[in-house]
């Protein structure tokens, strides 16, 4: 393989990148990024960076000098615009040219649009990327009254730092609760408690029917009449995949660009990872994930086989998430889970959640107690197990399980 | 600025430079250093940025910390001597610091 060129110059990219050079790969090897300076961390966004607890330079992913040393060339904002598949080359925006040996879609997601009147007012905005969360930042001080639109992890994390900051924030969610396919009942109520208690307004099984405003938002309409007010409204409702590229070069595409467990396209000279693919895992079907591990271990996975050592991917997923004071660790995926059990007392605010399905360990979530987390990755990796009656004994050490 | 030297579990030494009260995790990262992940960008969250430190280091490196401590017993191939780089921070006095990357961090 003579080049690698990757669209995208995210999470996935810059690991990719590093692995191939880490494995003595000496070809060239280009990032076509869409935004302009240096490639930079997604979650402190809406964590400490918006809190003012980490500045921007810390955000970049590697220092300036790394490119260079590296040998690592980033085409900045300049867009990708079409592959063509039979010259081997990416054309992007600015009408540039670029040949690959081996081309990897490493495109990332998209914040989805909320589809009532009033959505495109001014006022009404995303958090996922710099340019989102720079903004947001600078008019932080000046809110006093917030509403969000989701409470997934990005809804939750930002609505737990403007209510630190003394801001009125109501939280809208269409579910029944919070993070409803992504935690359990019990983490996901203790998480709804955790937020009222922050002096959150919480409203689950709510819809929002329209943005008012005329010149810019200064309200949400819910779907029971009520016209809440506000500042600002950040729309946090989820992402959809950009697939938008590979289905114009005739890939296929569905939730995600479709790939194998190799994380190879039907396009032997193709390959995607990260937020924007769609690969097959065991019991799963085929699934997409939005995660910071499942991006740099799809990179480290594709750089091995690019470098003449393939091997399916099978990482264990594993994902955090601060909110104030409160950090959730997540490992493996507990979609189909039929029991839970609690290890520690939700009450001391340091506990986890085992999910299992009948006596196997599906997921589990720890909140504030990273050591169950680091137990259940060995548990959920195959490499030990724990049993749900020694899950809830906490007298049992995690770390004599076998 | 001072200088720390990774040896891969291979034998292969890489020496970089790491500015005083920068991590030996990012010192490793930003320069490409094979063998230390830091996944979870230093938050003492995730034990993939595990070194065994060399004897002559080891008193100079200071103590583990408690967090630390609880994620190194949970971490694979763990000795007397390991710690995770993202806790050593980087002075003067560490200049020259010698560590060792284990065989693999997951
Ligand atoms: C606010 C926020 C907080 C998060 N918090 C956490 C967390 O706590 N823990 C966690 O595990 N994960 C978190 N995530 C998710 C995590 O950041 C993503 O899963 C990760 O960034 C995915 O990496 P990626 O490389 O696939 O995509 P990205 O990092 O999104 O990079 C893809 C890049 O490709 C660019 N691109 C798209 N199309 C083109 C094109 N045609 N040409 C050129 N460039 C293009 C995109 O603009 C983007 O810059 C968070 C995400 C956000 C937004």
């Amino acid at each position: 393989m003579t080049s690698v060129v990757v669209v995208g110059a995210g999470h996935a990219a810059i690991q990719l990148a590093a692995s191939l050079r880490q494995g003595r790969f000496d070809g060239p090897i280009t990032l076509i990024a869409d935004e302009a300076g240096l490639p930079y961390q997604r979650p402190p966004l809406s964590k400490a960076f918006l809190a003012g607890h980490m500045d921007e330079p810390a955000l970049a992913l590697r220092p300036a000098n790394f490119y260079a040393a590296q040998n690592v060339t980033v085409v900045e904002n300049d867009p990708a615009s079409a592959i063509d598949r039979a010259g081997h080359a990416v054309v992007t925006a600015s009408g540039a040219r670029i040949g690959y040996g081996h081309l990897v879609l490493a495109t990332g997601a998209a914040n989805r649009a909320l589809p009532v009147p009033g959505a495109d007012l001014p006022g009404v905005v995303g958090l996922r990327s710099l340019a989102e969360a720079r903004g947001m930042k600078a008019i932080l001080g000046d809110l006093k009254r917030v509403v969000v639109i989701g409470a997934g992890f990005i809804g939750l994390e930002f609505a737990a730092v403007a209510a630190e900051r003394g801001i009125a924030v109501t939280l809208i969610e269409a579910a029944p609760r919070p993070l409803m396919r992504g935690v359990s009942a019990v983490m996901s109520d203790y998480l709804a408690a955790a937020h009222r208690g922050w002096g959150t307004r919480l409203l689950t099984g709510t819809g929002v029917s329209a943005i008012i405003g005329t010149t810019r938002a200064e309200g949400v309409e819910l779907s029971t009449g009520e016209i809440v007010p506000a500042d600002l409204v950040l729309v946090a409702i989820g992402v959809v995949p950009n697939t938008g590229l590979a289905a114009a070069a005739g890939l296929e595409v569905g939730n995600g660009i479709v790939v194998d467990s190799l994380l190879a396209t039907a396009d032997p000279a193709i390959s995607a990872m990260g937020d924007c693919a769609a690969f097959p895992m065991e019991g799963q079907g085929r699934i997409r994930l939005e995660s910071v591990q499942n991006a740099s271990d799809q990179a480290r996975c594709l750089a091995d086989r690019l470098l003449g050592k393939p091997a399916a991917y099978a990482k264990l997923p594993w994902f955090w998430s601060d909110q104030g004071a409160l950090k959730l660790q997540i490992a493996g995926l507990s979609g189909g889970h039929d029991r839970t059990i609690l290890r520690g007392d939700p009450a001391s605010g340091a506990f986890s959640v085992f999910c299992y399905q009948g006596e196997r360990l599906l997921a589990v979530e720890s909140l504030n107690r990273a050591p169950d987390h680091m137990a259940a990755r060995r548990f959920l990796a195959g490499a030990a197990a724990v049993t749900p009656e020694q899950a809830a004994d906490p007298m049992f050490d995690l770390r004599t399980a076998n | 600025m001072p200088k720390v030297t990774f040896i891969e579990h291979n034998g292969t030494a890489h020496t970089v430079e790491a500015a005083n009260g920068e991590s030996l995790m990012r010192a490793a990262v930003d320069n490409n250093v094979p063998g230390i992940d830091g996944d979870c960008g230093g938050e003492c969250a995730c034990a993939t940025c595990h070194v065994y430190v060399e004897a002559d280091w080891w008193e100079k490196v200071g103590g583990r910390t408690e967090t630390e401590e609880t994620m190194l017993s949970f971490a694979a191939a763990t000795k007397d001597n390991s710690r995770l780089c993202c806790q050593i921070m980087m002075s003067d006095a560490l200049d020259g610091i010698v560590v060792h990357t284990p065989d693999g961090q997951h």
